[in-house]
């Protein structure tokens, strides 16, 4: 074996270890080795928000299955605090230093926290990490009297989701006309919105809380920027995740909060311009250029793109000489109010949304999003078989909508998607670092 | 041991479901519930499963993968530190 220190990859989770398994895979027989800033072997994510919350699986139960023998070394329960690139060293928070030959970056995300008024309460809880579940499902099973969830994207409605299974009350407050209203547009929401009404959840469209206040250090109240006021005792902040990259602060890379910054083979572009190409990223932390999108630069936080973008990203870091772009159909899928929905491609941005199959009417149907004439992506509802026949269409950048006269296929509905303005206020980017 | 399936490939064919039973089952028009640690004895049915998958969705940990592994840090004794964020 070589005396050189061999690949080191920080971070892991689902990309870390898949992309691990890449490189040996591809032939790579030297020295590996994982940094995970979490004490647990790599473990599944989606089913924290889903079946932990409701209590039908352990939070231990979910560790992710090897596909094949790493020979790795694991360096766990340890966070990289910082990377000296001209060194080829890595900082860990007991403040040793790892040192590579190449660097495979792939630490993920964070849960958004509330920031406002309340922050510092007891019984406020995102749901990212497996402790998070752990202690979220064990206040549930208190249980509450409330259950206050701020935030309708896929975590928030999966949870209050969980929550009405358990017979809790609890009110769903988002700024958005709809669930889930910036991915796939209120025309499709719209659909979640009377489901989520019809499960008897209290659900306040348009609505924002302005403070979180408590008595004796525990939540009790959500003061809405309408002036109303909401009880609560158990409030679940489920606002989306920050890219970590703090980490990278200090190393010369194209970082900030809303990721790492690749080229189209996943290399990370250095502050020079030109990529590091022993350093590649993947993952929810990774931004690159997807051709499906034009080269649009973005990040892909699903399980699916882990998975995908760890190989790819992998080859790059095992063939340099042939950098190939990475080409992805992000795709996702959520479980919620016993509905399967999943997507495939960006909806955001497109122009006209049409059923193609079934009707909202009755939640099982399939709408294709297209954008300037070309189909760019589609979400199911319980009819999941008929996706990955758009999906390849709309790979293929076909023009919208893409499959007409099929089978049991009634005439074509399209509309506006009813996507909501574009936020006036930049994101605050409380770690920005280029 | 460990299992994982990939549920943007699921299509929600149900043969795992039929194949191991008492790890797989179909919810609602087609939500797939899986135990994702099922017990040892059961690595058979799981196999079953693994192959009467249509679209091969199902991934299974061979049983001695970790034999070659190195862990430098024992999980049950690690506290975790802040990250040192600028």
């Amino acid at each position: 074996m070589s005396e050189r220190p061999g690949i080191v990859i920080v971070g892991a989770s689902l990309a870390g270890l898949r992309g691990a398994e890449a490189l040996r895979r591809g032939g790579y027989d030297g020295p590996l080795t994982l940094i995970g800033d979490e004490p647990h072997p790599p473990y599944d994510r989606p089913p924290l928000s889903k079946h932990v919350l409701a209590g039908e699986l352990e939070a231990d139960a979910t560790a992710l299955p090897h596909l094949v023998s790493l020979r790795a070394r694991w360096r766990l329960g340890q966070p990289a605090t910082g990377l000296d690139r001209a060194g080829r060293t890595i900082r860990l928070a007991d403040g040793s230093d790892v040192p590579f030959t190449k660097l495979f970056i792939a630490t993920g995300a964070r849960a958004r926290t509330w920031t406002e008024q309340g922050a510092d309460l007891d019984g406020v809880f995102t749901i990212r990490r497996r402790e998070d579940a752990v202690a979220l499902r064990r206040a549930l099973s208190r249980p509450p009297e409330r259950v206050l969830i701020i935030g309708a994207g896929l975590i928030g409605c999966e949870a209050a989701s969980c929550c009405r299974d358990l017979g809790l009350p609890v009110t769903l407050v988002d700024p958005n006309p709809t669930p889930l209203a910036r991915i796939l547009g209120t025309v499709v929401g719209e659909v979640l919105a009377q489901t989520l009404r019809r499960s008897g959840v209290d659900y306040r469209p348009g609505a924002r809380v302005r403070a979180l206040v408590g008595e004796a250090g525990h939540v009790r109240r959500a003061h809405l920027q309408d002036g109303g006021a909401i009880d609560t005792d158990l409030v679940i902040v489920a606002l989306g995740a920050v890219r970590e990259t703090a980490w990278l602060a200090r190393a010369g890379l194209v970082a900030d909060s809303g990721g790492v910054t690749c080229d189209g083979a996943c290399r990370v572009l250095t502050r020079e311009g030109p990529p590091d190409v022993d350093i590649v990223a993947a993952g929810d932390v990774a931004r690159w250029p997807n051709p499906i999108y034009g080269g649009r630069a973005i990040t892909v936080e699903h399980w699916g793109n882990a998975v995908e973008q760890a190989a790819h990203a992998a080859s790059s870091l095992l063939r340099p000489a042939q950098p190939k772009p990475y080409v992805h159909l992000p795709a996702f899928w959520s479980s919620q109010f016993g509905l399967n929905i999943k997507a495939v491609g960006l909806a955001d941005g497109a122009d006209a949304v049409a059923i193609v199959q079934g009707d909202r009417a009755s939640r099982r149907f399939l709408a294709v999003y297209g954008r300037d004439g070309r189909s760019v992506a589609a979400v199911s509802f319980d009819q999941a078989r008929w996706l990955p026949a758009y999906a390849d269409r709309i790979l293929a950048g076909a023009p919208f909508p893409p499959i007409l006269d099929a089978t049991d296929q009634r005439r074509i509905e399209t509309l506006a998607p009813g996507f909501p303005p574009l936020r006036t206020e930049r994101p605050v980017l409380e770690m920005a670092h280029v | 041991m460990r299992v994982v399936v990939d549920l943007n490939r699921c299509q929600g064919y149900a043969q795992c479901c039929y194949a191991a039973p008492e790890s797989f089952a179909l919810r609602g028009h087609e939500i797939l519930f899986y135990d994702p640690a099922p017990p040892d004895e059961a690595r058979a049915r799981i196999e079953r499963a693994r192959l009467a998958c249509p679209v091969r969705a199902i991934f299974v940990e061979a049983a001695d993968l970790h034999a070659a592994d190195v862990q430098e840090s024992d999980p049950s004794k690690v506290d975790l530190p802040k990250v040192d964020r600028p």
